[in-house]
């Protein structure tokens, strides 16, 4: 993959794919860096650094709840979940997202001059 | 986890993060190693995706939500520890914010105390004093007693209402015979208060009318000390001038009305003839207004009554009516804009006070930009700089606060004792929250005000370039902000130099003006004869005449005189004249300050006798009625023909015969006389009172004495041998002529004093900063200066150099503050009597103080610029 052909993460996205990922079950910081390229198979662009500072502030909003456990290798990691009130954001959030991409693929879609 | 909680773990918080993000890149090298990578470059690769670490640390702790309180504790903790490392800085900038803040808070304590708490009585916005006024003299606080009873009997809006006015005299029973100050008051006045009385009652409206049972009610302060707080008071007796009363009530403790007063008893019951005379305005008048009322209908009912009552006794109440006003304002009178005068001196003060430390502070700044430049360059952001300078100069500006506070706390009670006369209110003044509350902000804002400037230039700077230049430069921008400092301090200066010198020139101005008395050796005091002889008029004439006996052969006592108007003493008695027989419409009428004298009068007082005589034993009862002018009211009322022989009608006096001129005398004092409305004087012999009015002037009544030794000397004996026969008549408010006259320049030479300190003050730090700023730029521009002598300059061409400079500071600062001086000076003169704003030779005087001291604290920088060594200096770069 070229660089030129990522793109930048819209603002305010990153939280939602945070929710989304932590949604399917406890995972630590790094898991979470992996699964966003993999699931984007490699086209957005989530810039390491913003991740954590992401990570706590969800925590800090109660959205996310956090534990140290032990991984498959034996290390301890942070792994974090989603709480209750995080996933009901989820749902309103991803629900919002819905309308909105509907709405814009709809705009975009117009056959042009169909205005008329 | 509460936030605190996670603050207070921040430590554990901090090595988890650490931890949390070790993790991450250990994982993420492990992988790439495992993709083929080598090791070595694998963990530096993790590492730059992730970004630099302390940044991301710095985000996460962002992201708690408790990063403002941890930055400002490390702040706080930093700010604490560069003071103790420069103690010498710290010690004048804390110093200095003291004084400026410490001065500010007494003043505002002063005046949240007199002038913004609200009266300590319940709903005191509804209290409201009564007052007459006339088209032709404006506002007058006196009504009469009989127009006082048809405003109460007709207003519906102000009620209850009732009248006062003081009293006085000699309590004899229980205890020793003692003068005590009273109030005459209406039954009423309690409740227009809204105060309970401590034990008893107040009076009853029956009670209050001529001929009821005696009854009187006692201070609270006096029931302690004649009682010693016993029940048994209420119900008992108090002999009060002669007279046995029934305590019938007992007033609540620190009840003042205009001053302490001991004994009150019920106005109505007063049999004097000015009780039933309507034109004797001499009552204060105090309402409620109803529920509901607003002010302006209880105006405008008044205006109605006014009008009524104008018509209905023209001879009284033509061209006059009544107004209201709120109790608070009537309280407070003409002390509020002295008040706030002090308050802008003061705040003029901490303003320099505040660009003083803010170009130490500047200085600093720059001297340090080296350190907030590495700061940058470890990854502290510019709004984080600026938020650690603020905190800084907060912290300097909380510990001045501080600091001044406690100045305050100590400062206040000398403050309103040197007050001079009585500040309205005093037992109001304290500090409480309000007063902190403005000392908090205060300093907060001065911290503020004068932290901004550096940390702005902290921010703004391109600090990257200090890191390479050896920051021995001086920018430009930086000079042009401290030349400013040091222009608007002394422009500061200014203002308080030139109010200062104004007062000071009006102090020696007044103090040599001719009292027209000769004020050495006198001594004046009120006489309350003894009780006994006050209900027949010719014992009262008897007991005058033994009490001028007696004072004569006092040792030291020259001459001894009778009157009711000392000179500039508290206690006036104007009375319209007419030179025809037919008398001018009343609000056409001059007015006369009329006083009663015995025939010796005008050799205690040393005043002058221009033409004619003054009264001798012959003119008294019978005989024809003289009366005695001065000469304003010769020239007003004669013009150039010969007073002396002519016919003279005074108001309740009636014709009599002019026998004599005499000087004038300044009674409203030195510097208040020159704008008096009332300045003719009449005296009359006190022989020649009629009798029915010889009791009431028997209560006002005071000796004056000229005596051969220090006036304070003859006090005692004085004291001792007017007791009387009897043994209960007393002195009291005794005070020496020049006292008086020292008084009636008290507030003058108060402002004065007040001016003189913040002026010295304000030139104290004007100088300081010059200096300061000086020996700053020129300390870094030593290699400049080298440089310039290598070239050729001489020791004389680098001083000249530098004082130039501060020629140019100090000139630009004094003319921007001559336009505000100006201005304050004719506030000056609209506040304080006999002061002149236009005196170009107290600006002149004041400017080359200024300006003269400016430039000797300029002259040590420059000397020592003067004296760099070339070499040393150029090896320095």
């Amino acid at each position: 993959m070229q660089m030129t052909a990522k793109s930048d993460l819209p603002q305010g996205t990153l939280d939602l794919l945070i929710l989304k990922i932590a949604a399917l079950g406890p995972i630590h910081g790094y898991a979470i860096a992996q699964r966003f390229q993999q699931v984007s198979r490699d086209v957005v662009q989530v810039p390491q650094g913003s991740l954590y500072p992401a990570l706590h502030r969800l925590e800090n909003r109660g959205l996310l709840a956090a534990d140290w456990k032990e991984t498959e290798t034996g290390r301890e990691a942070k792994f974090y979940r989603l709480t209750r009130k995080g996933r009901a954001q989820l749902e309103t959030e991803a629900a919002s997202w819905q309308r909105l991409t509907d709405a814009v693929g709809l705009i975009l879609g117009m056959s042009e001059g169909g205005a008329e | 986890m509460t936030w605190w909680h996670r603050l207070w773990r921040r430590k554990r918080m901090d090595e988890r993060i650490d931890k949390e993000l070790r993790f991450h890149i250990e994982r993420h090298a492990a992988d790439l190693i495992a993709r083929g990578h080598p090791p070595e470059e694998a963990t530096r690769e993790a590492r730059l995706a992730l970004g630099g670490p302390e940044q991301v640390k710095e985000a996460c702790r962002d992201a708690r939500g408790t990063r403002w309180l941890e930055d400002f504790l490390q702040d706080f903790r930093y700010a604490l520890r560069t003071l103790r490392q420069k103690p010498g800085f710290a010690a004048v900038t804390l110093v200095t914010l003291a004084l400026g803040i410490g001065a500010t808070t007494v003043m505002f304590t002063v005046i949240n105390g007199v002038l913004l708490k609200p009266l300590a009585y319940p709903e005191p916005e509804r209290l409201a004093a009564l007052h007459r006024h006339t088209e032709k003299y404006g506002d007058q606080w006196g009504i009469s007693y009989p127009n006082f009873l048809d405003c109460q009997r007709e207003s519906r809006s102000l009620t209850p209402m009732a009248a006062w006015t003081y009293g006085g005299g000699t309590v004899s029973e229980p205890g020793e015979a003692e003068y005590v100050a009273g109030r005459q008051i209406s039954s009423e006045l309690f409740s227009v208060y809204g105060v309970a009385l401590s034990r008893g009652r107040a009076f009853l409206p029956e009670e209050d009318r001529p001929g009821a049972a005696p009854v009187v009610v006692i201070s609270y302060g006096l029931w302690q000390r004649r009682y010693s707080g016993s029940q048994s008071a209420i119900g008992g007796r108090l002999a009060f001038d002669g007279k046995s009363y029934t305590v019938v009530g007992i007033a609540p403790a620190g009840f003042r009305l205009d001053g302490d007063a001991d004994v009150f008893t019920p106005l109505g019951q007063n049999t004097e003839v000015r009780m039933r005379n309507r034109e004797a305005h001499f009552l204060h008048v105090v309402a409620r207004l109803g529920p509901g009322v607003t002010p302006a209908e209880a105006q405008a009912e008044l205006a109605l009554i006014g009008r009524r009552l104008a018509e209905q006794y023209p001879k009284a109440n033509a061209g006059s009516g009544f107004q209201t006003q709120p109790l608070r304002q009537e309280l407070v009178g003409d002390v509020r804009p002295t008040l706030w005068l002090l308050l802008g001196a003061v705040s003029l003060v901490l303003s320099i006070a505040c660009v003083n430390i803010a170009s130490l502070l500047l200085a600093r700044a720059v001297s340090r930009e080296r350190e907030l430049a590495m700061r940058v360059a470890l990854g502290a952001g510019r709004s984080r700089l600026v938020r650690q300078c603020l905190t800084e100069s907060a912290v300097l500006g909380i510990c001045g606060g501080a600091l001044g506070i406690l100045l305050a706390a100590i400062g206040i009670r000398p403050f309103v004792v040197f007050w001079p006369g009585s500040l309205p209110r005093a037992e109001e003044i304290r500090l409480d929250w309000h007063v902190l509350l403005f000392a908090l902000s205060a300093s907060l804002f001065s911290g503020l005000l004068f932290g901004l400037a550096p940390a702005l230039r902290a921010s703004a700077r391109e600090l990257e370039q200090c890191l390479g230049a050896g920051s021995r430069t001086i920018t430009g921008s930086s000079r042009r902000l401290h030349s400013g400092f040091v222009i608007a301090e002394i422009a500061l200066a200014v203002v308080l130099l030139v109010a200062a010198g104004i007062l000071g020139r009006t102090v020696l101005r007044l103090s040599s003006l001719d009292p027209g008395i000769n004020i050495r050796n006198v001594l004046a005091a009120h006489v309350s004869l003894s009780p006994g002889v006050l209900e027949n008029p010719a014992q009262i004439r008897a007991a005058w005449r033994d009490v001028l006996d007696r004072a004569r052969r006092v040792p030291g006592v020259q001459s001894v005189a009778l009157t009711d108007i000392i000179p500039m003493r508290v206690g006036e008695n104007g009375l319209g004249y007419w030179t025809t027989p037919a008398p001018p419409p009343p609000n056409q009428m001059p007015i006369a300050l009329a006083s009663s004298a015995t025939p010796d009068y005008l050799e205690v007082m040393g005043i002058p006798l221009h033409q004619g005589r003054f009264f001798n034993e012959h003119d008294r009862m019978g005989a024809e009625p003289v009366i005695v002018i001065d000469e304003v009211l010769a020239q007003h009322a004669f013009g150039g023909s010969e007073p002396v022989g002519k016919r003279l009608w005074v108001q309740a006096l009636g014709p009599a015969k002019v026998v004599g001129v005499v000087g004038h005398v300044r009674h409203w004092g030195l510097a208040s006389d020159d704008q008096a409305q009332v300045r003719d004087q009449i005296y009359y012999p006190f022989a020649q009172v009629p009798d029915h009015l010889m009791r009431l002037f028997s209560s006002f009544m005071s000796m004056a004495v000229r005596t051969s030794i220090q006036p304070l000397n003859v006090v005692e004996p004085l004291r001792r041998e007017l007791r009387g026969s009897a043994g209960d008549q007393t002195l009291y408010e005794v005070r020496t002529m020049e006292q008086l006259a020292g008084a009636s320049l008290a507030s003058q030479r108060f402002l004065m004093t007040l001016f003189g300190i913040f002026a010295g003050l304000a030139l104290l730090l004007a100088c300081l900063g010059i200096y300061g700023v000086l020996a700053y730029v020129t300390s870094q521009r030593v290699p400049e200066i080298g440089l310039r002598m290598a070239l050729g300059a001489s020791a004389r061409d680098v001083m000249w150099h530098v004082l130039r400079q501060s020629l140019g500071m100090i000139f630009v600062g004094v003319g921007g503050g001559l336009a505000t001086a100006a201005a304050a000076a004719r506030l000056l003169q609209r506040l304080v009597a006999g002061v002149h704003s236009t005196e170009p030779l107290t600006f002149g005087i004041m400017i080359s103080i200024l300006v003269a001291a400016a430039l000797f604290a300029s002259f040590l920088p420059a000397r020592r610029a003067s004296r760099v060594d070339p070499m040393s200096a150029l090896r320095q770069e």
